[in-house]
């Protein structure tokens, strides 16, 4: 396939919309009762309701619509007082029942948003709507001696709780798009509702994407791109997307609507249905389950329940904490970072050194142990003592520096090492004069240079003492008695 | 065996007259041997009943209560799952299906003590008015062995009318437990829409579909009703309304009850089948009942509407016999569609087939509005014409069937005829209301004839009340 230069590009305005779905973090499946462990043996996560036995009827969990609804909030949906389960028709081996059970025309909520930063521009991606619905199993065609013939299929995931978040057509490229799936995904991992591991399937995305001159208003005819499986993948499919429906309508091409499917090995989007062979799915009210009412108790009850969101929080480090907004935006990537972080800046009561100290001393022996901050052997607490010290004068910098490595190794307060190495600040004020009047008598050069107007050499003699001092010399005084006694 | 009653049993096991194992060796025995005459069973479950009948006579040695169905011979409609036991659904599909799991109703009758001896003949899926479209033959009326009993529980009608089973479980969608009922001269309950569970009852049109008894009188069916009834957290349909003793209910006092008869339903009903049910009429106001004439404006529109909603309801559910799994498969089929396509093909009997295709047709892109969802804003018209009704009567009395049993083969190559019969009971299955038939007499050929009893949601007490008093009087 040709695809179309950059300059060609440029002239295009591409226009893309998201279709995740999410597996929810119930532990059991969406109409029985059946664990949602993974990783089971095929087919033994089973029952007469998910695997579609004859006169088996679903009953819905409210756990998974408890989750559901949590999710609707964080992405500020208006979650409707009824919504209504709706049979989608489709013969496929690993589809028991012959319909998936979903929402249609009464999803469980509409109208939300997700705020995203592309290049410092904020921008709000609309959420057109949540609908809750049941997974199937999987096909399993490979992997058997017989695989050229047979396929097998595991039910172990079918009625998996499944939301499907539809997004409007507000991304205009695949930068947005990319920032979008962040940020849902955060706000998700922080309420709860799923794990969001792309790698075990519980986040999939599909992508429309369609090109339109710039200017124009009537969007062009749109391709779903489908098997989107990870961040990068997303990306690569709409940029691969964009370029070729480009060179197709450059040269006098017409697009249809079709689902694609991307391939991860060649980088390319193929077609898969084009729209003349696309299901009808014979839509109708699921006759087996009752309307679903969400109360507005119950939907105040969860509210109240929900964690700050990431983008909040994100904001109020900025104005509450000080901090700048890329630290913000660095220790609110997770929900145990930020609860951590909120920790060790109360603790220290300096949150803008313990904004430092985590993401650059204690981030930096993570990662070299490979660890997340829910693994770390120095707890928040600990972290926040030890910033507590530096900031009141009680532990130079340097000292603590030396501290943290020995706290990550002995999961110790910082306190005791402090004690048993004498590593606390020098308060005898006579001992660092002493100390600063011997480096001006070792140095009588470097004090004639500094008289003489080359003040750059007073870090050299700040180092001497600190030298001297085993870094337990308070560098704020040592500069200041330097400077004094130097006039 | 022939006569007994749940009445009967109780008295004969609690006087040591006979035992529990004794009484289901004879139902078992009398029932194989009259099988042949109607083919009303389409298989036995001896170990099952005896098995069943021991722990009632253990009950009883321990002196302990037999229970509400202590030691009662039970015959069940083959399209409700009983573990261990086929459960075929009269279609070749499921000619070998074994039920992994018993339905609640099934679970709640030999919990109180029922015996299931036996399954019975039906139309495929319980798609028909005749049982003549089972694909291991049609059943004969006991009344009159060249006629059919109904359909489509006609299996479990028969058994009752002809004394090898005391009571039976049928499954009425638009009729099939008021129709075949009436033509065997017996009593048929469809109990309000949510009553009793549809767990387990294999589904032809789920919002339709319910399993109701069968029994020679008011009061045995009445029991058996109560037995299965109430809440079960497996059927997000099934209601919360507590279930109230029949039994009290039925103080054969019917006095100044107020009775409609709706003139729709009487401008079509002719010969021996008019003739007996307006004597009912006559019958009732002499025991003390207020009749007036009353009107179901939308009645005309009923069989239109049924048959788009349990045929699109229908192509759904019968999705899941594709093949796949545990349905009878085809052989040699080299592709997935061709899997499907024989399996299905050679599998499904005319009849579902017709109603699958006419389901996926109602509700194929561009047809739902016009037929699904004006079918689903029509019936709730017809549900509203009876909620005004019964602001007004107490009960609604009318026909079941225009006509009695006819003949096997006479309206076979006829559907539309066939639909027909259902007239006058798919009203009260699209409203989800208690409806019954009770016989009300016999044509001069010997054939019975119900009259059917209408009564408001979960109105079932009145409808006992004012159909004990009816047998009654």
């Amino acid at each position: 396939m040709e695809l179309a230069p950059p300059e060609l590009i440029a002239k295009y305005q591409p226009v893309i919309g998201l279709e995740v779905h999410v597996q929810l973090a119930t532990r059991t499946k969406i109409f029985c009762s059946c664990e949602m462990a993974f990783g089971a043996p095929p087919n033994t996560n089973v029952c007469p309701v998910c695997l579609a036995l004859p006169g088996a009827l679903p009953v819905l969990s409210m756990d998974a619509v408890e989750l559901a609804v949590k999710a609707s909030l964080a992405l500020h949906c208006r979650v409707n007082p009824v919504s209504r389960f709706a049979r989608k028709n489709y013969f496929y081996p690993d589809s028991p029942k012959g319909y998936q059970i979903s929402q249609y025309d009464e999803p469980l909520a509409e109208h939300g948003y997700v705020d995203i930063t592309v290049d410092g521009v904020k921008k709000r991606i609309g959420v057109t709507r949540v609908h809750m619905e049941d997974d199937a199993g999987k096909s399993v065609h490979d992997g058997f001696r017989d695989s050229d013939r047979n396929t097998y299929v595991d039910l172990n995931r079918c009625g998996a709780p499944l939301i499907e978040i539809v997004s409007e057509p507000d991304m205009r490229s695949s930068d947005e798009a990319y920032a979008y799936l962040t940020e849902l995904k955060q706000a998700l991992q922080f309420v709860e509702v799923s794990t969001c591991d792309m790698e075990k399937g519980h986040l999939r995305c599909d992508a429309n994407v369609s090109v339109m001159l710039k200017g124009a208003e009537k969007f062009g005819t749109r391709a779903e791109v489908k098997n989107l499986n990870s961040f990068r993948f997303l990306k690569l499919a709409i940029d691969y997307e964009i370029a070729r429906q480009v060179a197709l309508v450059e040269s006098g091409g017409r697009m249809v609507q079709e689902t694609r499917l991307f391939n991860a090995d060649s980088g390319e989007t193929v077609s898969m249905r084009s729209k003349e062979d696309a299901h009808d799915y014979r839509y109708f009210p699921e006759p087996d389950l009752v309307p679903l009412r969400v109360s507005d108790e119950w939907k105040a009850r969860l509210a109240a329940s929900m964690p700050e969101l990431p983008a909040d929080k994100r904001q109020r480090f900025v104005t509450e904490y000080g901090l700048r907004e890329y630290d913000a935006q660095v220790l609110t990537l997770t929900r145990p970072m930020s609860e951590f972080y909120e920790e060790v800046a109360s603790v220290s009561g300096d949150p803008k050194t313990a904004a430092n100290w985590l993401m650059g001393d204690l981030a930096g022996l993570l990662k070299a142990a490979g660890k997340e901050i829910e693994e770390s052997p120095v707890s928040a607490k600990h972290l926040g003592e030890l910033v507590a010290m530096v900031s009141k004068g009680e532990l130079t910098g340097k000292s603590a520096k030396d501290v943290l490595p020995k706290m990550f190794e002995t999961g110790e307060a910082p306190g005791p090492i402090v004690d048993r190495e004498g590593l606390k600040t020098m308060s005898d004020m006579g001992a660092v004069e002493k100390i600063i009047d011997d480096v001006i008598a070792a140095n009588p050069k470097q004090v004639e240079q500094y008289k003489s107007g080359k003040t750059a050499v007073m870090g050299f003699l700040v180092g001497q003492v600190m030298k001297a001092s085993r870094g337990q010399a308070a560098a704020n005084v040592v500069n200041d008695m330097l400077k004094t006694k130097l006039g | 065996m022939t006569k007994h009653t749940i009445s009967s049993v109780r008295a004969g096991l609690l006087s040591k007259e006979f035992s529990a194992v004794e009484l289901t060796r004879q139902a078992l025995s009398f029932a194989e041997a009259e099988n042949p005459k109607t083919n009303a069973y389409l298989s036995f479950s001896p170990e099952r009943a005896l098995a069943a009948a021991e722990r009632v006579d253990a009950r009883i040695a321990a002196g302990e209560d037999p229970g509400a169905l202590g030691g009662v011979p039970v015959a069940v409609k083959d399209v409700i799952l009983t573990k261990g036991l086929k459960t075929t659904c009269a279609s070749k599909l499921l000619e070998n299906f074994i039920a992994p799991y018993d339905a609640t109703a099934i679970e709640r009758i030999e919990a109180a003590g029922g015996v299931i001896i036996g399954k019975t003949n039906c139309d495929e899926f319980a798609m028909g008015s005749s049982n003549e479209n089972s694909a291991f033959g049609p059943v004969r009326n006991p009344v009159a062995l060249d006629r059919v009993p109904g359909g489509s529980s006609g299996g479990s009608a028969a058994v009752v009318a002809q004394g090898t089973a005391v009571v039976s479980l049928g499954s009425d969608t638009g009729g099939s437990i008021r129709q075949p009922a009436s033509f065997c001269g017996i009593v048929g309950v469809t109990p309000t829409y949510g009553r009793v569970s549809r767990y387990g009852l294999v589904a032809f049109a789920s919002s339709l579909d319910h399993i109701g008894p069968f029994a020679r009188n008011t009061r045995d069916a009445a029991t058996l009703l109560e037995v299965m009834a109430g809440r079960d957290p497996k059927d997000a349909t099934s209601a919360e309304a507590p279930v109230p003793s029949y039994a009290a209910s039925m103080t054969g006092n019917v006095k100044g009850l107020k009775i409609g008869i709706p003139v729709e339903y009487m401008k079509h009903a002719t010969g021996e089948t008019a003739d007996l049910v307006n004597a009912s009429f006559r019958k009732l106001q002499a025991m003390g009942c207020e009749l007036r004439e009353i009107s179901l404006p939308n009645t005309d529109y009923a069989i239109d509407t049924y048959y788009i909603i349990c045929t699109a309801e229908a192509s759904s559910n019968l999705a899941r016999y594709d093949g796949v799994r545990y349905t009878t498969r085809s052989q040699n089929s080299g592709t997935l569609s061709d899997l499907y396509k024989n399996t299905r093909g050679e599998g499904f009997g005319a009849e579902v087939k017709r109603r699958i295709m006419l389901g996926t047709y109602v509700l194929s892109h561009g047809y739902y509005d016009a037929y699904y969802k004006k079918a689903q804003m029509v019936r709730n018209l017809i549900t509203q014409d009876f909620n005004k009704a019964f602001t007004e009567v107490d009960a609604i009395v009318a026909p079941v069937s225009p006509f009695p049993a006819f003949k096997l083969g006479e309206k076979v190559n006829d559907p539309i005829s066939m639909y027909l019969s259902d007239i006058y009971t798919i009203t009260g299955s699209l409203a989800g209301i208690p409806c019954m038939s009770t016989p009300c007499g016999n044509t001069s050929e010997g054939l019975p004839v119900g009259l059917q009893i209408l009564c408001k949601h979960f109105g079932e007490e009145t409808m006992f009340r004012l159909a004990d008093a009816f047998e009654n009087s």
